[in-house]
């Protein structure tokens, strides 16, 4: 538990000191823009939007690891525990300014859950009420793609997708990440 | 009412975020109800048990809240980046950023109206109801720019726009101008040589557009450079109202409406 105590102050710390801020309603709103933009141009197909969603965050996560590392100044982490603390007492908090709940590992210590109790993301959102939005958009999966861009920076391939959210009407807004490996440097092939 | 763009304002009818606003546009719904209806409802979103949805959050729980400025700078990066895939030129893009930035003017101008509301509550429910106190919606142009240069601005970049004016032009009294010398949402964004017209601030456009339409004055907003030694980010947000609202503002000034 201490990796997590020890990640939860230099979150807070981090986010008093060394963080820039802005409006989050207007963060808030910019999202749920690009959002809505998606769902417009991909003619209410959920499944695309998400993978859209997913996309856009990857592209964020391979640039926003290099500000994580430039603000945090944090070394590497030891193994997957201690990343999924860094992810959620530090990266979430200089970002989104919350920590999610890290828990639900499996027993190998490869696969973990991210429980939200808030998300700036969703303030102010309802999903439409067409009776299909409820059941195929994840409204937040750009930060599915965003852990994916990141964790790629520092030599880690992971999968992650939302497993409830509390807009499609769940008690909780769940992520599950899984480890799928270390990527080693590879050399190229013709110089073996 | 003002019908300035049938199809722009159908499209803007629902609920609370954008998220839900443009998907709702899609089933062609009938116009503006911006607040969510009881039949609506009960065809049957699912809430969560432990009734965690936005009707149980109070409005102004974010209202002072902060969030990390790259996390703005990077979604908006990602919003240029994506429109910038599905348009052929710069006025495309100016506009395909200002209409992402419409639904959130419409939705801004209740909040600001409700959080002025509520904050003056105490003074103006007690004294008489005749009294024209700041909660109402503004009916002429003046008190409309003054609420975008001054709590929309704040609300959005906490702190007012930089200058206010009305073009001297005899031949243009329908253009009004809001100068930013240093727009946020820029901030971040480096446009390349070829591209130097653009401005992404057309989103802010957009957002002040929004406003306007929702207050019932019809008008396009752009966004144009207009850098100075100083400020080399220098924005100018150029309003134009529509004809009707012109006759209208003649007609209030007449009546002594201010």
């Amino acid at each position: 538990m201490s990796s997590a105590t020890k990640a939860s102050r230099i979150g807070e710390e981090l986010w008093k000191t060394r963080v820039d801020k802005v409006n989050a309603e207007l963060v808030t709103l910019t999202y749920g823009t690009i959002v809505a933009q998606l769902c417009q141009d991909y003619d209410g197909n959920y499944q695309e939007v998400n993978k859209q969603l997913e996309k856009m965050g990857y592209n964020i996560g391979m640039r926003l690891i290099e500000d994580f590392l430039a603000k945090s100044n944090v070394g590497r982490c030891a193994n997957f525990r201690e990343t999924a603390d860094m992810i959620a007492k530090v990266g979430f908090r200089i970002f989104l300014n919350i920590a999610p709940t890290v828990t639900n590992w499996t027993s190998d210590n490869n696969q973990f859950s991210l429980v939200f109790d808030e998300n700036p993301l969703a303030d102010f959102v309802e999903l439409p009420d067409d009776g299909r939005a409820q059941d195929e958009l994840w409204f937040s999966n750009i930060l599915c793609g965003v852990l994916r861009g990141a964790l790629e920076m520092v030599q880690m391939q992971i999968e992650a997708h939302f497993v409830s959210d509390v807009l499609r009407g769940d008690d909780t807004t769940e992520m599950r990440v899984s480890l799928v490996r270390y990527i080693e440097d590879e050399m190229p092939p013709d110089e073996e | 009412m003002t019908q300035p763009q049938p199809p722009r304002h159908a499209a803007m009818l629902s609920i609370s975020n954008g998220g839900s606003s443009l998907a709702a546009a899609a089933d062609k719904q009938q116009p503006p109800q911006h607040l969510h209806t009881q039949s609506q409802s009960s065809q049957g979103l699912r809430v969560p048990s432990n009734r965690k949805t936005i009707y149980d959050r109070h409005l102004n729980r974010s209202r002072n809240a902060e969030l990390s400025r790259a996390s703005f700078a990077f979604l908006f990066a990602e919003m240029v980046t994506y429109a910038q895939r599905r348009v052929t030129g710069i006025q495309d893009l100016e506009k395909r950023l200002n209409e992402q930035g419409y639904p959130l003017g419409l939705r801004l101008l209740d909040l600001l109206f409700y959080r002025t509301m509520s904050s003056s509550t105490s003074s103006s429910l007690s004294s008489s109801s005749t009294s024209s106190s700041p909660p109402n919606r503004p009916l002429r142009i003046l008190p409309l720019l003054h609420l975008i240069h001054g709590p929309l601005w704040r609300l959005l970049f906490n702190r007012p726009a930089d200058a206010l004016e009305h073009s001297v032009s005899p031949e243009t009294p329908n253009e009004y101008m809001i100068t930013d010398n240093d727009p946020l949402v820029n901030t971040y964004i480096s446009v390349p040589k070829e591209m130097n017209m653009l401005n992404c601030a057309a989103f802010v456009a957009g957002i002040i557009e929004g406003v306007c339409d929702g207050c019932g004055f019809e008008a396009k907003v752009t966004a144009h450079n207009q850098p100075t030694e100083m400020w080399p980010g220098r924005t100018i947000f150029l309003l134009r109202f529509g004809e009707s609202v012109m006759e209208r503002e003649k007609v209030l000034e007449r009546a002594g409406v201010k």
